[in-house]
């Protein structure tokens, strides 16, 4: 087993066994507070807590980076080249509008809870992957493309057996950007009701309690390094040796 | 039989090719050659309908190809080019496995087919079909380009360059294996190419090519003996017609019958520029003509060969 494998089991046993029995790590905590103030969220379960703010990201990348790479691949064809000044323009939209302020426009119209939330994420990783999509399908060297065309593939099995395969590296790349940004983004759904570790933060803001904020913050920070770590070897997996 | 009649491709106002017509007879190869901008690709382009002609027509065997959808027509003609654009993340065997997979051949059919031509491009199958592209050789990858344009065997062979990104060793073997496989598998070929020796090497029609238009087209010798437009003597380049015109000869076509003699061996399959170069770099007057069965055919003179360097062919 090679170091890497080591710290990535050491990092998931850590996050694991925090969750699990949070309690083993009170006496980490116990110090950031005073007046005996709890050490150790107490509020709500927090492996529900992480499990649920997981699954609201994975949920929300997984529908933009379907959405994205679909709209890469239209305006990249011939028929759908001139929407790409408009999708471009609203794509990047998505990425500037704070989430916040979509999660202020979208509560009234949806309600609290996951909605909003899921609503915020997804625009918010649209950009890397639809962007991404684009650089790959655009870098496809053209004397390969040419010869898809010689060999008599059709347009849809140029897409498929070449021009996809040649772009997966920079898509799953752009799918891994959008995933980290979100993990953390994600925590601002708290304040609309939605289940995550915000809830944990915003805990913690509220009774002045380092420990619940600090907690709500490694969690986050650790999901995130997981993801991206798994990510890479997807990719390294998925991506075959011509490419790696 | 390839026709093209009267083919135009003009792009705004500017013809890159201009009213092009001609034949190409079946399994011969025809190079077209010309500078760069002088259309020859994108003439070669609108035999397969990567290019869409703006005018006139290509008949492959009496058919109009206009009147077939591009891409199942161009599963029916092979397909390479400079640069060769091998698919980088499929193995060996998948690239040349494109055309025959894309007609529904079969599994088994499609590696015994791969196995076949790896075994004729004298790529090994055990060692070789299973590698990706990058981890080959300029001239392997070379070899695998051309032999997924034959996988389906397919009547008709377009070249785009097809050499050009090799060095002039594995170039010149390039240009013999496809002498070889022109010849085994009765394939017509058309060659596009920048290079007056490679187009005189491999064709067996040359058709020069000029802003657009066809300058000739015919034999190579008849290029070199009747130029037909002063761009053509020049593009062959007077100071070196003679020998262009005996290094289209083999030593068997000018052999002569008579004893053995004092002097070198060489091969029928020789050209006369090559016996020529033996003999003066030997000091010798004439060559024994022996066969590849080590039989003697007959005698070459000196004085033979220059004949032949003048002749009216």
């Amino acid at each position: 087993m090679n170091a890497g494998n080591v710290a990535r089991l050491l990092v998931l046993g850590l996050l694991v066994t925090f969750l699990l029995v949070p309690r083993w790590f009170a006496p980490v905590f116990a110090p950031l507070n005073q007046f005996g103030a709890p050490a150790i969220y107490d509020q709500g379960n927090l492996l529900s807590l992480a499990l649920w703010h997981v699954a609201t990201v994975i949920a929300a990348a997984f529908a933009s980076a379907l959405v994205a790479v679909v709209l890469g691949v239209f305006v990249t064809r011939p028929a759908g080249a001139q929407f790409l000044p408009l999708s471009r323009a609203m794509v990047n939209f998505g990425q500037t509008f704070p989430p916040v302020a979509v999660l202020a426009i979208t509560v009234p119209l949806v309600g609290f809870g996951q909605v909003p939330t899921l609503i915020a994420l997804f625009a918010y990783g649209l950009l890397p992957v639809f962007e991404n999509t684009i650089a790959g399908l655009e870098g496809c060297p053209r004397a390969t493309l040419d010869a898809a065309d010689g060999m008599g593939m059709s347009a849809g099995q140029r897409l498929l057996a070449v021009e996809l395969p040649l772009s997966l590296p920079l898509i799953l790349e752009g799918v891994r950007l959008s995933l980290v940004i979100n993990v953390g983004t994600a925590t601002i759904g708290s304040t609309v009701a939605a289940k995550g570790l915000g809830e944990v933060i915003i805990a913690g803001l509220l009774s002045n309690n380092t420990a619940f904020v600090l907690q709500g913050g490694l969690v986050t920070a650790l999901m995130a390094i997981l993801l991206y770590d798994a990510m890479r070897l997807l990719e390294r997996r998925w991506v075959r040796g011509s490419q790696g | 039989m390839i026709t093209i009649e009267r083919l135009s491709k003009r792009y705004d106002d500017a013809a890159v090719v201009d009213d092009v017509s001609m034949v190409v007879e079946p399994r011969t190869i025809t190079t077209i050659v010309g500078t760069s901008g002088s259309g020859k690709s994108t003439l070669l382009r609108m035999v397969n309908r990567l290019v869409e002609p703006s005018s006139g027509r290509v008949l492959i065997d009496g058919e109009d190809t206009a009147l077939e959808r591009p891409h199942l027509l161009r599963r029916r003609i092979g397909y390479a080019i400079q640069g060769l654009g091998l698919f980088p993340h499929r193995t060996v065997a998948e690239n040349i496995a494109t055309v025959p997979r894309l007609l529904g051949w079969d599994g088994a059919r499609v590696q015994a087919r791969v196995a076949e031509l790896l075994g004729v491009f004298g790529l090994e199958p055990a060692t070789y079909a299973r590698k990706y592209p990058h981890e080959l050789s300029g001239g392997q990858q070379q070899r695998v380009g051309v032999a997924r344009a034959l996988a389906a065997g397919p009547n008709l062979l377009l070249m785009d360059e097809p050499f050009g990104a090799l060095d002039p060793i594995l170039r010149a073997k390039a240009q013999d294996d496809l002498l070889d496989i022109q010849r085994r598998f009765d394939t017509t070929i058309i060659v596009v190419t920048h290079d007056i020796d490679e187009a005189f090497k491999l064709g067996h029609r040359v058709a020069v090519m000029r802003a657009g238009r066809v300058l000739q087209h015919d034999h190579p010798a008849r290029l070199i003996t009747h130029p037909a437009d002063p761009f053509v003597s020049q593009l062959i380049g007077t100071g070196e017609r003679s020998l262009r015109l005996l290094s289209l000869l083999t030593a068997a076509d000018a052999a002569q019958a008579g004893d053995a003699i004092e002097g070198p061996a060489v091969a029928t399959t020789a050209t006369l520029r090559e016996v020529l170069a033996e003999l003066v770099w030997r000091g010798a007057p004439a060559a024994n003509v022996v066969d590849a069965g080590g039989t003697r055919v007959g005698n070459l003179s000196l004085h033979a060969i220059l004949a032949r360097g003048r002749e009216a062919q």
